[in-house]
């Protein structure tokens, strides 16, 4: 495609953000001149159940979501490869085709390895 | 572009919101009326016929509600968060077609735009959880980043199926595509993974597992209220609306039906949107059947089930595409797998053990001074 295409369709990309940005601007702004404003001790602090809150809340994490985080990292950038060669691969030669197989199967050989790890058991 | 031009594109994305604020406050409407209906309840009734009017009423009350907000929270952080999760809901609407022609860009990368920036609300919920400095947000934000990046996989993977198929990533082309034979039928593993990958991602029941009431109490959003809570509910009905129409426009052959002529713009509308909403009334009946899976068991399902599956469907189509194998082989495969898969499941969901947790729950020490 053309660049001036890739511009005009792209700018309506830009756009709808722009809108979604002013559009709920506007919601927020007929919320604010709409919504009663009495502010009080109690109201301010943050919810838990009707107890007084422990003061820190950004508490350590457990290592899990980490590993998660980094499996779908590993795999989305298999998708950013495995899209453009889902379009080109019957029309190219035959060495592109094999080639992507095998690279699902060491992907599909690292899942079964993390399994056996039991990098996947979530307890 | 000249000035007219934009004006126009402009009016159009503002129709666009507009007319998914319509459709938002329909399906709130329907989902409580058919819960309701299987609950053998009403629901609402009182505003207006049939309680048409009841989500307005609601709505209205969100915008007059005094907008809460604790003294530990981190501000900016706060404030940005239910737009980090709305815009990019809203913004793969630019190249959602719902009949031939009648979508605002037509992009060539149009599957490959809206799984990118679906993927980017993720973002918000978890800055949601954080900034709301509460132990409920922090935990629910956490979970939904763990669920959501974990579905993704396989709901991605299931795109590229389609993609494969159609040699295509424009979505109008996935649909002309289908109109001898429906994806659904071509490709039933495909549909099912999607559907199950795309129910996760919306958090809806039963993978409800980061705004589990029960649990953390509304996950990230505890300490949201007024508008900034509309703002979440409204991002999560259009990506509930997306989800369907998706899986309208990649499965089940979008505008076209058979006997009647895609070329009337107003009819193929009618039929996308019948779909679509039939499609939304399995969301709501799933989630008026089945309780919330446990966490283990929903990371579970995504990693050792789905993202496996997703990987034979890959490698099963691709292989049907090359050798080109004749036109059911890849219907029966995929069946076949499908099958297989259910069957395993129900077998290891009846003989599986009660899991043991290496979390140990407070239990006090008996008092003995108390027995006399």
């Amino acid at each position: 495609m053309a660049p001036e295409g890739l511009t005009i369709n792209y700018t309506a990309v830009v756009i709808a953000a722009i809108v979604g940005f002013v559009g709920m601007a506007i919601m927020f702004g007929a919320s604010y001149l709409l919504s009663p404003k009495k502010r009080t001790a109690i109201k301010d602090m943050p919810y838990e159940c009707g107890i007084p809150p422990a003061p820190y809340s950004w508490s350590q994490l457990h290592m899990r979501y980490y590993i998660f985080a980094i499996l779908f990292l590993i795999f989305d950038v298999e998708a950013v490869f495995l899209f453009p060669w889902a379009l080109v691969f019957l029309t190219s030669i035959d060495a592109v085709f094999y080639e992507m197989l095998l690279f699902i199967g060491i992907l599909f050989f690292g899942i079964i390895y993390s399994w056996k790890k039991g990098v996947l058991q979530w307890n | 572009m000249s000035a007219l031009e934009t004006l126009l594109l402009v009016l159009a994305i503002f129709g666009v919101l507009t007319g998914l604020s319509v459709i938002v406050l329909s399906l709130i409407w329907l989902e409580r009326k058919f819960l309701g209906r299987m609950q053998m309840r009403m629901g609402p009734m009182h505003v207006g016929p049939f309680g048409l009017l009841q989500p307005v009423a609601d709505a209205v009350k969100l915008m007059a509600k005094e907008d809460l907000l604790s003294s530990l929270v981190d501000r900016v952080v706060y404030w940005v968060a239910p737009l980090a999760v709305f815009v990019p809901t809203f913004m793969i609407w630019v190249t959602i077609p719902v009949a031939r022609d009648l979508v605002i860009r037509n992009l060539d990368m149009g599957l490959f735009y809206i799984i990118a920036f679906s993927v980017l609300s993720i973002v918000g919920l978890v800055t949601a959880g954080w900034a709301s400095s509460n132990k409920y947000a922090v935990l629910g934000g956490f979970r939904a980043a763990a669920q959501l990046v974990s579905y993704e996989i396989p709901l991605i993977l299931a795109v590229l199926g389609v993609a494969m198929l159609a040699q295509s990533m424009n979505l109008e082309e996935v649909v002309n595509s289908q109109s001898t034979v429906v994806y659904a039928l071509v490709q039933p593993l495909g549909l099912v993974i999607f559907f199950i990958a795309g129910l996760a991602e919306l958090g809806r029941t039963p993978f409800d597992i980061h705004p589990a009431e029960s649990e953390v109490v509304g996950g990230p959003f505890v300490e949201y209220s007024g508008a900034h809570w509309a703002v979440f509910f409204l991002a999560e009905y259009i990506n509930t609306f997306a989800i369907a129409a998706l899986t309208v426009l990649l499965f089940l052959g979008g505008w076209l039906f058979p006997g009647i002529s895609g070329d009337v713009s107003a009819l193929g509308v009618l039929v996308f949107l019948v779909k679509t909403y039939l499609v939304i009334l399995v969301v709501f009946w799933i989630r008026g059947t089945y309780p919330r899976l446990r966490i283990d068991q929903l990371m579970s399902l995504g990693w050792k089930v789905l993202v496996p599956l997703a990987l034979v469907n890959v490698v099963i189509t691709a292989s049907y595409m090359f050798y080109g194998w004749s036109a059911w082989s890849l219907s029966l495969m995929s069946l076949a797998i499908l099958g297989a898969a259910i069957w395993g499941l129900s077998k290891r969901m009846r003989t599986a053990p009660t899991p043991e947790y290496t979390v140990k729950l407070y239990v006090p020490a008996p008092e003995a001074s108390n027995a006399g």
